[in-house]
């Protein structure tokens, strides 16, 4: 193993974050807080409780995985196409190091900084509503474990896109509504029969719901539900960027 | 010498169609300054990507110090330095670090003393604070030597490191390459410039069309395919060559004031005694004689131009 290559990627990595760290985690910040705002303070304050809890606490989990889903993608994406973008890919490629060296570089630096976009948040949170966790370690499991999947997955976007243009469509177009429709703002109960079935074939759902357990001992599926989706989706990814690196697909000519 | 690169059939065929190499055999000795020498799209830079692992081959083997390319690439791959063509580093970068990150990624553990020793000798030490951004060309490509010597490797990849580059800072650049050679570096540069690869090269390979059509020590590519040519100088111009000497290769120099007598030094007879009785039969007087003997860049065009 060159462990030393994966901590050179690592710090690199993470130096570039916290040569940027107003932008990386005072925007997450913000706009975090303007959901509070409008969908706890204006706009919960007309929605009773969500089976028994307040709209406003209701929502935290939702709004932590929003967060953190997105910046987990776009992060490990920018990590990787950066470099093929102005070229110094060639000493990834030249180096003495693995596919799961050179993957685990960059997929612990993202996945370092949306857990800690996902911890601000959260200590955010306890600004704006009353809360309690109940499951603390399920509930930092569950956060490590997304970050990291959705890290992978964004490593996955950042070799694939060819363009700024296509690292941005992934977050926009799939990332963001998928969890909006994943039941972060809602329990899926709430929606008719059919719609509830629909939902279930989305990935995010299963990840709020195990989140949003780990906080009020309740959640929409089945917890070993929660957790054999994100094992899948994290094998899954982890299967694509090993045929990744031995077909060197966009990376290698 | 030892080989400390072998290359043996070593073709490569992109996705689009296009063989770039179509099978190269070639054995780089340890210590040595190998020029591959070949005009633009010659596949320079696709046999030095092969080697490094940045594309894949199609077929055939690389051994580097013993270690296969792709069986054992992480021994061979610690032992290469690689200094591709196009300046290719992230501009906001420190320099000390992006030489530090080179050394990580290559697997040594960190050591600032061997960072500072390569920074000094590129003449970098008291830029090791700035941003790549704020370096003129010449340092940036300092910068991306330095980032290829930071892991201690043994064999050097220069790809065209002069391309685009001033006189003057080609010069510098050769000195360092001499430097990197006499501290027991192989270096391996490609170059399109016939005088550099004459100024620096201990062998010098000549590729063109994804082939080597040769490599010789410099000095005996220069004897052994050097055309001479004598110029005779006439007391009095001539209009043609007289029929007595149509048996030669000769042209008329300008303005019929001279003779160009074109001969191969490895031939078993220059017939240069038998020529010049001949022109003195013909009636002609010598006023002048000179002989030049032709550059690389005579040798390397007419090399491809014979194969193509």
């Amino acid at each position: 193993m060159n462990l030393e290559a994966v901590r050179a990627i690592y710090v690199f990595e993470m130096a570039r974050t916290f040569r940027t760290l107003l932008q990386s985690i005072v925007s997450p910040v913000l706009s975090t807080s303007l959901y509070f705002v409008v969908f706890g303070a204006a706009i919960g304050s007309r929605i009773d409780e969500v089976e028994g809890i307040s709209y406003g606490a209701f929502i935290v989990p939702g709004l932590i995985m929003l967060s953190v889903l997105v910046q987990s993608v776009s992060n490990a994406s920018f990590g990787i196409y950066f470099p093929k973008f102005i070229g110094t890919i060639y000493e990834l490629l030249s180096a003495p190091a693995s596919f799961l060296e050179i993957t685990a570089g960059y997929v612990l630096a993202a996945a370092t900084k949306s857990l800690m976009i996902g911890l601000i948040i959260l200590g955010t949170a306890f600004f704006f509503v009353d809360l309690q966790i109940a499951h603390p370690v399920w509930m930092i499991t569950f956060l490590v474990l997304t970050c990291l999947s959705f890290s992978l997955f964004g490593f996955i976007i950042g070799i694939w896109a060819q363009n700024f243009e296509q690292l941005q469509l992934v977050p926009l177009l799939v990332v963001t509504p998928l969890v909006f429709l994943g039941g972060s703002f809602y329990s899926i109960t709430m929606l008719p029969p059919v719609w509830q079935t629909v939902t279930l074939f989305n990935p995010v759902v299963y990840l709020v719901s195990g989140f949003r357990w780990s906080f009020f001992g309740m959640s929409d599926v089945a917890l070993g539900w929660s957790l054999a989706a994100i094992v899948l989706f994290t094998a899954l990814c982890i299967g694509v960027i090993w045929w990744i690196f031995r077909t060197g697909y966009r990376i290698r000519g | 010498m030892p080989a400390i690169v072998e290359i043996r059939d070593l073709q490569k065929t992109y996705d689009s169609g296009f063989t770039a190499l179509k099978s190269i055999d070639l054995d780089i000795r340890e210590g040595e300054i190998l020029a591959l020498l070949g005009p633009n799209g010659a596949g320079k830079t696709t046999l030095i990507s092969a080697i490094c692992g940045i594309v894949r081959q199609t077929a055939g083997h690389v051994t580097v110090g013993g270690h296969d390319t792709i069986a054992q690439y992480r021994g061979a791959r610690r032992l290469i330095g690689l200094v591709p063509q196009e300046i290719n580093l992230e501009p906001f970068e420190k320099v000390m670090n992006t030489v530090r990150f080179s050394r990580g990624l290559f697997g040594r553990p960190r050591d600032d003393a061997h960072i500072e020793k390569v920074l000094r000798q590129l003449s970098l030490w008291d830029k090791r604070d700035a941003k790549v951004i704020e370096l003129s060309g010449g340092m940036k490509r300092r910068v991306l030597i330095a980032k290829a010597l930071s892991h201690e490797p043994r064999v050097l990849f220069l790809d065209e490191p002069t391309a685009g580059v001033d006189v003057e800072l080609r010069r510098d650049m050769w000195e360092t390459v001499r430097k990197l050679q006499a501290d027991g570096v192989t270096i391996i540069l490609t170059t399109h410039y016939i005088e550099e690869a004459e100024a620096i090269a201990d062998r010098i390979g000549i590729i063109a069309q994804g082939e080597i059509l040769l490599v010789e020590k410099k000095a005996e590519l220069m004897r052994r395919l050097g055309a001479k040519q004598m110029v005779i100088e006439l007391q009095h111009p001539t209009e043609r060559i007289p029929e007595q000497l149509a048996g030669y290769d000769l042209t008329l120099g300008k303005d019929g004031g001279s003779l160009v007598y074109t001969y191969d030094t490895q031939g078993e007879r220059t017939g240069i005694t038998k020529l010049l009785s001949d022109i003195s039969a013909a009636g002609l007087q010598l006023r002048d004689v000179q002989t030049r003997q032709s550059s690389l860049e005579d040798i390397f065009t007419d090399i491809v131009r014979k194969d193509s």
